[in-house]
């Protein structure tokens, strides 16, 4: 296959203490309009798996326990 | 991918703003219809009003305004293309939408008296009403398609329409990004509300989903609905927007204007008369951007302390929480310097400016039994409250359209076909990814068709995106979210070879720099005061032809006709 990953520096952070991922919650994975926030199999903590984010906030603002932080995106802050 | 069947009635497609409003007066109307509301991302935070709204931009009030002037001022911005029963259709229910909202529990301004504390933004007339606490608009919107028990799936993207026998409705098909799941669901109707196409143009950042619209809004609908065989109107109408730098938000003037903020020059000095987003207003605003006396800014560090506070209260909690962010970033501070702003990329969106599937007085397409609300539907300067109100236009008309309709045939072998295509790039190991197309379209979008409008770099556009149509052939999806951005990419190229054809077919200048075209720099009333439409042709093409401008409702005298031909703000000779 002749397909690269490049790595980037993703806009949106976990905090993996504050993520209660583990017992059911998907918040910030249901909500988010872009799909780019996925529940990590192994961790069993939400993380953001796609870098394509349009800082609108829903994440961060329906979290239950405030676990999510977004920053604008690299490119354009 | 497996295959999922369903039946309903309507099928409303976007779940944003139009769509739940159209979903639910379906249901009041006929609550026994069988109703889906269908998105691609989840009802309860998509689409442009996500985190709310900073105020209606285009409240008719009784007391302030009457539908009559309404008409007025949107034929007038409008340069004289407008179907003014639309526009009038949409400014007869404004008051009792605004009533109804209120009752649901959305918050508007109100002064002492407790009347609705309506400010002055457009040129004429006074239509903003501020929300300052307009942060629910989702939350309430969701309680109501639970009170009318309207069926929701979350998360499937609507790639086509299918059609019967005489060209109608007769179902709509689509997938699960997450799962791949097909989906093809027969109904006798469906109202499209995917908003604006606003992933056409890549905004100056370079970041593809930094657009001023939610980028899950990139022109879906109005694929296909050409592809159903709708007409699109004055596509090349574009949707510019004097933004933030790099943000890429509103800045917000219509909300500090009244407040006392404005649009300023490098020196600080006022140059438009009126911040209301318009073909002309963008014009002023391109010339002083690039005309030496750059950059512009939004101007409030001549406001009181308590003012500025209000104003933050506002922008940075509401609609676009994320601006106070950047602008902690970037050490910007209201109160100390100008806020730097620049113009957006390109976009179709009749929420703002006038482009988008046609529609009539009662949310009818061409196509029988298909609808079309909000950003995506062609009524001009609708913003969001008029994707409410033709939401609710839509929803009625769909309604009584079902009662007297029987469910079609539906034609097994499109069904196979659309099937094959949403397949392909799944099935591929190799190739070029969704990502690589997408920015590649983009990029030539802002390269040839970004205006001025230049005719030999429309052609040169239109060749190369013949190439990338070729090289998305190949486009490799290793996981059902990269196929939806697969799936998206067909879409924005369609939107990109249809804002070329629509703006190569008007051979004028209108809507200042929205159709600015150098080679035809002058407006041509004689051969171009119509609409323009878009369809596919009998071979799948895209072809054009004009329609005659509706009679008028409301007359327009010549010295108001240019009204919004003298934007620039006029300088004394003692003052230059
Ligand atoms: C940043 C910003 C600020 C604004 N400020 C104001 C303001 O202050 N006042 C005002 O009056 N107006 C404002 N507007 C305009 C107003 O928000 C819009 O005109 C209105 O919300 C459009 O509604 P809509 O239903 O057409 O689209 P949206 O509400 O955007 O809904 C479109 C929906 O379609 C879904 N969708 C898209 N494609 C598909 C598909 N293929 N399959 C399934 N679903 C799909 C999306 O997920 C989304 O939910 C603003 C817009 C923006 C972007
Ligand atoms: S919403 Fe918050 S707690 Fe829930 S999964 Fe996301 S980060 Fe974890
Ligand atoms: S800020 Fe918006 S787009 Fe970005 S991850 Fe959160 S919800 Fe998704």
């Amino acid at each position: 296959m002749s397909i690269a990953t490049t790595l980037t520096q993703v806009p949106v952070v976990v905090d993996e203490g504050k993520c209660i991922a583990e017992k059911g919650c998907t918040v910030c994975v249901d909500v988010c309009p872009l799909d780019v926030l996925a529940i990590d199999m192994l961790t069993k903590k939400a993380f953001m798996k796609f870098d394509e984010c349009w800082y609108c906030l829903p994440c961060e603002t329906d979290c239950p326990t405030g676990a999510v932080h977004v920053s604008i995106p690299y490119l354009l802050r | 991918m497996k295959r999922i069947d369903l039946e309903f009635d309507l099928v409303v497609i976007g779940g944003g703003t139009g769509g739940p409003m159209a979903a639910v007066k379906a249901k009041e109307q006929n609550p026994q219809l069988k109703v889906l509301l269908i998105d691609k991302a989840h009802v309860k935070r998509s689409g442009a009003i996500s985190m709310g709204m900073d105020g209606l931009n285009n409240a008719v009030i009784p007391g302030h305004a009457t539908p009559e002037q309404y008409v007025k001022e949107i034929t007038i911005a409008n340069d004289g293309i407008v179907d003014q029963e639309a526009v009038m259709a949409y400014a007869a229910n404004s008051f009792d939408m605004i009533q109804e909202l209120d009752r649901w529990g959305v918050k508007f301004e109100k002064d002492e008296t407790g009347d609705y504390a309506v400010r002055k933004v457009h040129h004429l007339g006074s239509y903003v009403l501020p929300m300052p606490e307009g942060h629910h608009m989702k939350k309430i919107l969701y309680r109501q398609l639970k009170r009318a028990r309207v069926e929701i799936t979350n998360r499937v993207v609507v790639t086509r329409l299918l059609t019967g026998a005489s060209g109608e409705v007769v179902g709509v098909m689509g997938f699960d990004c997450r799962t791949a799941d097909f989906y093809v669901i027969r109904c006798k109707a469906a109202v499209i509300c995917t908003g604006a196409a606003g992933r056409i143009g890549l905004p100056a950042s370079g970041y593809l989903m930094g657009t001023y619209e939610n980028p899950t809004n990139c022109g879906d609908g109005h694929a296909m609905a050409f592809h159903a065989g709708a007409d699109l109107a004055n596509l090349e109408c574009f949707q510019i927007n004097p933004l933030i730098k790099d943000y890429n938000g509103p800045a917000c003037a219509y909300v500090t204007g009244p407040f006392g903020g404005f649009t300023a020059n490098s020196k600080g000095e006022r140059f438009i008369e009126c911040d209301y987003w318009s073909g002309q207003m963008m014009m002023e605003f391109y010339n002083e951007l690039e005309g030496g006396n750059g950059p512009v800014f939004l101007k409030l560090d001549h406001l009181a302390e308590e003012t500025i506070g209000e104003i933050e209260h506002i922008l940075h909690t509401n609609e676009r929480p994320s601006r106070g962010r950047f602008h902690e970033k970037r050490g910007n501070d209201y109160r100390k310097q100008m806020i730097e702003m620049h113009i957006s990329e390109i976009g179709f969106c009749s929420g703002h400016s006038a482009s988008g599937i046609w529609t009539n007085a009662r949310g009818e397409t061409s196509v029988p039994g298909l609808y079309a609300a909000g950003d995506c539907a062609s009524v001009p300067h609708n913003y969001m409250l008029g994707a409410f109100v033709y939401g609710r236009l839509c929803g009625q008309s769909a309604a009584a359209y079902c009662a007297d309709t029987a469910k079609g045939r539906v034609d097994d072998g499109a069904i196979a076909a659309e099937q094959a295509r949403i397949r392909a790039p799944l099935e591929r190991s190799d190739g070029l990814t969704p990502f690589q197309i997408e920015y590649k379209t983009r990029r030539l979008v802002n390269d040839y068709l970004q205006p001025p409008k230049i005719t030999r770099k429309y052609e040169i556009g239109l060749r190369r995106f013949d190439e990338v149509r070729e090289d998305a052939e190949a486009m490799v999806a290793t996981n059902p979210h990269e196929l939806m951005r697969a799936m998206e990419a067909h879409s924005i190229l369609d939107c990109a070879e249809m804002a070329a054809r629509a703006s190569l077919f008007r051979t004028e200048s209108r809507w200042g720099l929205y159709h600015y075209n150098v080679d035809h720099p002058d407006r041509d009333d004689a051969n171009w005061f119509c609409h323009t439409l878009l369809s596919k042709d009998a071979e799948g093409r895209m072809q054009m032809r004009k329609k005659d401008v509706e009679p008028y409702l409301v007359a327009i005298d010549e010295e108001e006709r240019n009204a919004y031909q003298r934007l620039r703000v006029a300088r004394s000779a003692e003052a230059a």
